[in-house]
């Protein structure tokens, strides 16, 4: 029987495996599974964006997209075989969208060349390019997160939090983890009181947690939830009467799916975010026509315009830009992985770029160098309006404490480097 | 005309015992080794190794430890995940602790380590049997997997509270970390994986494996024939203990190489071993060969048929697979209650006749 299935497997995998000539895009996936509903609208993003530069405007500088999708669930053991079964015939980059496959993939990725985008998740401290050739994790990061919430909190109390306490409800796991160092390396400054609530995989059950909150009542909650944790965590804050607009979420926190379970009572949950929300873009005119109405839409269609839709739509146009601007250093359109790499380490995000890409004002201005692999860590603040069903931005876009960041920044990464025998690079 | 005994005169004890005592079988199971040693090194690639051979063969680790103590002993296990935790973390303490010792030593001592803490959490299945034995087990699962995420000390304090395999060789080969070659992966856990089986063959049809049988098949009975419960079921613990701690340090340092220990070592892993087991044949050793390479190559292969050869949509197919995968598993069940080794077993006897039933 093991013979039998072996050769299965070989015929399958022949099969699978066309070799093409195109710029090949990896888009791995989770549909399924508890973390399938966020998953999917930025999944479909990703891939819409995509369909539409094709559809559009032939590819990118003539050369068109060949998009592989591959679900994970967001699952390691299967993220591996993606990245395994995907990367050869030159994968430009990958963008794994779960934190547990990225810490994965960094040593593969180094050693195999090619370059790993963590847009707003991932190992913090790839933000530095001198130890993290193949890492990038612009425009922001968990870290840049905690700060802003705090300096959102900061603004609402005018600048003293000394007698305020704040709880942090995380997914208990690597990406829940992040924050932790960078909140109390804040609490110390700010003199504010931090508890810590973990929450287990998959976050359905929530009981403990919230009953600790009632009974403690901090004035502020912090969330780093995803997939159903989300729902349940919002679920649980509406049950104990706890004021939704001192409970603020990460940007993974703060998609239409989490809040829309818990009903009216929702309103006023914030989230923050690295990019605009809505539908008023001229670039969902284009996508309209070249991508839905063609019947070519990815998943079920049904999620345009949605929070996780933009941010899925966000990376790859940020992986559009980095190819294009990867063509123009090395004067070729059918680039490798590697100089894609440089396309994204040279990468600059400017209104005008933007604007011309129908995404007015859409992100934050940003720009990669060799030592900044993470952008400049702005971020807004975004607010659940439960009658009109929308997120809406409440503040601008503010910066994250760099005074405390910088210095953790540095010493996460350099012990990574001094583990692994990495040397600096960009002297 | 296969697996036929005639003409294969047994003229010692010895022979007559060995685990192929027929011609035919013994040279197949010589040819798998060649075949497994000295030709599949010189083919694999990355995908190969990353998904396919590398969690069959730990799989199949983890598969034999629990059989021992099910399928041969008897008492119900639910704490594999918990356990195979316990031989990743102590393998990473190590690791980092002795750097310049070679992994193939790290790796045996987390077996060992795995060995006493099962031991410790065998101790209820002297009071308690059956489906209670199964839930404290259960609560073995919980509180290990709760430690490791709680306790700092486990994961050296990082941030994330991963766990990261460095490089470490053996004769100077890489054989953790990312600069690791798929052969030299392969055949580091090959060898586990032979090793395993021959010891854990020779276990279970000595007097060890006796005994443990004896338990398994009435306990009461057992004791009254000589049968000393309690070593035999604590052997059972640690024995079992072992193999499963092994094949936990060899997923996380050789496998995967980063780590997180509700993920990876979840109550998930747990039911995935048993299923193994019981799919494949409760107190069989081919049966764990056989199970694991059922539960870990089908959805790969369905995967690959589905999304790669037939273009299906991802999550549909990811959906399918789900379906698949159970409606084959009711089916084996249905079939053949004692699993995949039965049924190999019957097909023998069946060749044995063939093409002549009569």
């Amino acid at each position: 029987m093991k013979t039998k299935l072996m050769t299965a497997l070989v015929a399958a995998v022949m099969a699978a495996g066309p070799a093409m000539a195109d710029l090949k895009i990896v888009d791995t996936s989770y549909r399924t599974g508890p973390y399938g509903a966020n998953g999917i609208p930025f999944s479909d993003g990703y891939q819409d964006y995509f369909t539409l530069l094709n559809e559009r405007d032939g590819g990118i500088g003539g050369e068109m997209i060949n998009l592989v999708e591959c679900e994970t669930g967001y699952n390691t053991e299967k993220g591996v075989e993606c990245y395994e079964a995907t990367k050869g015939d030159g994968s430009l980059v990958y963008q794994p969208l779960s934190t547990g496959i990225t810490y994965q993939l960094i040593p593969k990725v180094s050693s195999d060349k090619i370059p790993l985008h963590t847009m707003g998740y991932g190992r913090t401290s790839a933000k530095n390019g001198k130890v993290f050739e193949w890492v990038f994790n612009y425009p922001a990061n968990y870290w840049d997160g905690a700060s802003h919430a705090i300096t959102h909190i900061l603004e609402q109390n005018g600048g003293d939090i000394s007698d305020k306490s704040i709880a942090l409800v995380y997914h208990n796991s690597a990406y829940g983890k992040e924050p932790i160092r960078t909140l109390e390396g804040l609490a110390e400054k700010h003199g504010y009181d931090l508890t810590l609530l973990p929450v287990d995989h998959p976050g359905q059950e929530q009981k403990s947690q919230w009953l600790q909150i009632r009974r403690e009542s901090p004035d502020y909650v912090i969330m780093w939830g995803w997939g159903v944790m989300n729902q349940v965590a919002i679920q649980e804050a509406v049950n104990i009467r706890f004021p939704m607009e001192n409970f603020i979420g990460i940007w993974w926190s703060g998609s239409e799916n989490d809040v829309k379970a818990a009903g009216d009572r929702a309103n006023g949950y914030k989230a923050l975010t690295f990019h605009n929300i809505g539908l008023n873009y001229p670039v969902y005119d284009d996508i309209q026509t070249h991508v839905v109405e063609t019947g070519k839409a990815a998943g079920a269609g049904d999620q345009i315009g949605s929070v996780l839709y933009n941010r899925g739509m966000y990376a790859a146009m940020l992986a559009a830009e980095a190819i294009k601007t990867a063509q123009e250093i090395h004067g070729t359109a059918a680039i490798t992985p590697e100089m894609m790499r440089d396309g994204m380490e040279n990468l600059e995000m400017t209104e005008e770029k933007m604007a011309g890409l129908g995404l007015p004002g859409f992100g934050p201005e940003f720009k990669v160098t060799c030592e900044n692999h993470g952008g400049n860590g702005f971020g807004a603040v975004s607010q659940w309006d439960a009658e009109a069903g929308e997120f809406k931005l409440i503040t601008e876009y503010f910066q994250s404490d760099e005074e405390i960041l910088g210095p953790l920044i540095e010493a996460d990464s350099e012990a990574y480097a001094a583990e692994n025998g990495i040397e600096m690079r960009c002297q | 005309m296969f697996y036929r005994e005639a003409g294969d005169f047994k003229t010692s004890y010895t022979e007559d015992s060995q685990t192929f005592p027929i011609k035919f079988d013994r040279y197949r199971y010589y040819a798998v080794l060649l075949v497994a040693f000295a030709v599949v090194p010189f083919v694999i690639n990355d995908y190969w190794v990353n998904a396919v051979f590398l969690p069959f063969l730990i799989y199949s680790i983890a598969a034999i430890g629990l059989n021992i103590l099910v399928g041969y002993c008897g008492q119900v296990s639910l704490g594999t995940g918990g356990f195979m935790a316990v031989g990743a973390y102590a393998c990473y303490k190590l690791m980092v602790a002795f750097p310049e010792v070679s992994i193939f030593i790290h790796i045996i001592l987390s077996g060992g380590i795995t060995a006493a803490v099962c031991l410790l959490f065998g101790l209820p299945s002297l009071r308690i049997k059956g489906f209670y034995l199964a839930v404290a087990t259960l609560a073995a699962q919980f509180f290990l997997v709760w430690t490791f995420n709680r306790v700092g000390w486990f994961y050296n304090y990082s941030a994330s509270g991963q766990i990261n395999a460095p490089e470490r060789t053996v004769f100077g080969v890489p054989i953790t970390g990312a600069e690791t070659a798929p052969w030299a992966a392969y055949l580091f856990c090959l060898v586990f994986v032979v090793a395993s089986a021959i010891i854990a063959r020779n276990l279970t049809r000595g007097m060890a494996g006796r005994k443990w049988m004896a338990i398994r098949d009435m306990d009461i009975a057992a004791e009254i024939i000589g049968v000393n419960p309690l070593k035999a079921k604590l052997s059972a613990f640690a024995v079992s203990g072992f193999f499963v701690g092994i094949s936990g340090a060899l997923f996380f340092a050789v496998y995967l190489g980063a780590v997180e220990v509700g993920e990876a070592f979840g109550i998930n892993k747990s039911f995935l071993v048993l299923f193994m087991v019981i799919i494949g044949g409760l107190g069989s050793i081919f049966g764990s060969f056989a199970g694991a390479a059922f539960l870990v190559l089908l959805p790969v292969l369905l995967k690959n048929v589905l999304v790669g050869g037939l273009g299906w949509p991802t999550d549909l197919a990811a959906h399918l697979e789900f379906m698949i995968v159970g409606g084959l598993i009711i089916m084996f069940l249905v079939l053949e209650p004692h699993g995949l080794a039965q049924l190999w077993r019957v097909a023998k006897e069946k060749l044995r006749l063939w093409p002549f039933p009569y």
